[in-house]
């Protein structure tokens, strides 16, 4: 994050390092003041978050406490969005009810994905890092990791099926080399399946932060515990690690948020068959629940607030960017 | 970091050299296929090599018209790609002073990008649901819905590109060199000319990047437009729900259509960046020319 940068419309007319340049400048901008300048460009962003963004989130909250019926939305404040959703919990407990499930199982394959992004993601941008030296390589291979990003996620995941399909190449190699006498079933459209396209789409996000991190890290720093006689493995563990610990984090947080939201790769690569946090608001949008929509759009999001808070605790983001 | 090339070098290669494949092979084994012939399945091997899925595709699979979903993506890409330029670039200007609302707009930004896709398109459609509920009690009760793709849509889709064309102007601006707008200045540029001759032609090839970021990711945009995007489908919605019916080899066609359109604007704009950093390269500096 950029602060004022010294030097830019910083220095005013009153300071004492005003230039004749800049009093000059004053001139020519009778009534624009700096702060003007600055509503006048940050302004329209400011309203389109506003408008898509912050007064929508708003709106989520105050829908989930209306009332509903098979057609329409009713504005009169009810709970039912809420006790619908936790409908049994209490009654069956110890037994988890459907939504304790469900986010038992999201939990899961969340942390199951930033496990292995993270494990990739690392080495990846340690490569990139440490071991590209040429700039123009480094470019180029930072760019082959980026293209994927920019083409389409839904056929990413479809792109899945020719190699996982029950005639997909990975069942008929299984089957050639007599490693298993039937095409296996659980290669697609099965938990395996969303873990596999969740970690293809997303690594990206962990490769980039952590990448950004490492790539500022002083190679004075690793020479030097070489020279104080630290082995490879120290010198990760006591120097890379703890320096590349925002990238991992800020990484980690966009991972999760994602697969805590996540309903089309796990519907798609799932055969929508896996229950899964975000799922369910779209299974409640179907059906026409907004206001049950809403209520598990909140609980999502207090779920992922507490998550990030959590991991934020442990660097600044803000001082990162 | 070391003299020579260590195991560790060797290794990690390998190691990304998988990862690179495990990227692109998938990817790589749908565009084979969408060229099967007319025989030809979901999956390996190749039945013939045709263009037949691509023909069939034009003419249409079943009652989805493919063609205006794919104009209408087309147009909002590159509505969404000018707007995210022009409001990236000026808030991006912005935040190089202190004003008021500053950490608002940049925690707006970041609360954008990671809170649950699904959960702003579902506040974006009740916002919406909502003023056409008014608008149909108070003022026009034939009225159909203020839902479509340049509003709701358009919205839906900027909450997820500002936040990448604002961190990429933060990335330009950490290393920019304040230096030269100040030497403008000196010499009797307004700011609009600072900016117009000096500031814009520098930070170029990034500007170019937040355009390639606004376009793909719209192309491309799924989660947040699955509730918000009115009576009209994209591209992608188009063919996330082809995914579910279709067991033909037209879907991989598709898919193979809208990533060359993907390739095609990945290539123009590299390519764009590439030409200015070399002109840069050979015209922007006179140093060691000698004074003239």
């Amino acid at each position: 994050m950029p602060g004022p940068v010294p030097g830019i419309d910083g220095a005013r007319a009153f300071q004492p390092r005003a230039t004749p340049a800049d009093r000059a400048r004053a001139l020519l901008r009778p009534g624009f003041s700096p702060s003007f300048i600055s509503w006048l460009q940050a302004g329209p962003m400011m309203l389109v978050f506003l408008a898509f963004f912050l007064v929508p989130l708003v709106f989520v909250v105050i829908v989930s406490f209306w009332d509903y019926n098979e057609y329409q939305l009713l504005p009169a404040f009810s709970g039912r969005g809420y006790t619908d959703t936790f409908e049994g919990c209490i009654a069956k407990l110890p037994e988890l009810c459907t939504i304790g499930r469900t986010y038992l199982k999201t939990l899961e394959l969340c942390f199951l994905v930033w496990a292995i992004t993270l494990f990739i993601g690392f080495w990846v941008a340690y490569f990139l890092a440490f071991h590209v030296t040429s700039k123009t390589w480094q470019m180029g291979l930072s760019l082959l990791c980026t293209i994927p990003f920019w083409t389409s996620n839904v056929i990413r995941m479809i792109a899945w099926i020719p190699l996982l399909g029950r005639n997909g190449l990975v069942n008929s190699a299984l089957v050639d080399i007599g490693l298993v006498k039937q095409p296996v079933e659980w290669l697609l459209y099965s938990e395996f399946s969303v873990v596999l396209a969740l970690v293809h789409l997303f690594t990206f996000f962990m490769v980039v932060p952590i990448f950004n991190s490492m790539i500022r890290i002083d190679k004075a720093l690793i020479e030097a515990a070489y020279d104080a006689g630290a082995s490879g493995f120290q010198t990760l563990v006591n120097v890379v690690i703890p320096l590349a610990k925002p990238g991992i984090v800020i990484g980690s947080i966009f991972v999760i948020t994602i697969v805590m939201g996540d309903f089309i790769t796990i519907g798609v690569m799932g055969g929508q068959q896996i229950a899964a946090a975000g799922k369910i608001i779209e299974t409640r949008l179907n059906a026409l629940q907004f206001p049950a929509a809403a209520a598990n759009a909140v609980i999502l999001l207090a779920i992922t607030f507490l998550i990030i808070s959590m991991m934020s605790r442990i660097v600044d983001i803000r001082k990162e960017l | 970091m070391k003299e020579g090339r260590s195991r560790g070098f060797y290794v990690l290669s390998a190691f990304f050299a998988a990862y690179v494949l495990f990227l692109y092979g998938p990817m790589l084994a749908i565009y084979i296929l969408s060229f099967q012939g007319p025989q030809g399945g979901l999956t390996f091997p190749m039945n013939g090599a045709s263009l037949f899925w691509f023909t069939k595709l034009t003419q249409g699979t079943g009652i989805v018209d493919l063609g205006a979903a794919f104009r209408r993506s087309l147009a909002l890409g590159f509505v969404v790609m000018a707007l995210t330029v022009v409001l990236s670039v000026a808030a991006g200007m912005a935040f190089r002073r202190k004003f008021r609302a500053q950490s608002i707009l940049f925690y707006s930004a970041i609360a954008s990008l990671i809170v649950p896709s699904i959960i702003t398109s579902l506040g974006i459609s009740l916002e919406f649901r909502i003023v056409d509920d008014l608008i149909k009690a108070h003022w026009n009760d034939s009225f159909e819905t203020s839902m479509g793709l340049f509003t709701s849509g358009l919205g839906a889709h900027l909450t997820w590109t500002l936040p990448f064309g604002l961190l990429i102007m933060f990335a330009i601006f950490n290393r920019f060199d304040p230096r030269l707008e100040e030497a403008a200045r000196d010499l009797g540029a307004t700011p609009w000319q600072t900016f117009r001759h000096v500031v814009l032609p520098i930070i170029l090839p990034s500007v170019i990047g937040i355009g390639l970021f606004g376009f793909t990711l719209s192309w491309d945009e799924l989660a947040r437009s699955s509730q918000a995007i009115g009576p009209v489908n994209t591209l992608p919605l188009e063919l996330q729900g082809l995914t579910t019916t279709v067991t033909k080899p037209d879907i991989y066609a598709l898919g193979t259509v809208i990533s060359a359109v993907s390739f095609a604007v990945i290539t123009l704009a590299l390519g764009a960046i590439h030409l200015i950093n070399k002109r840069q390269a050979a015209k922007g500096s006179d140093a060691g020319k000698g004074l003239v």
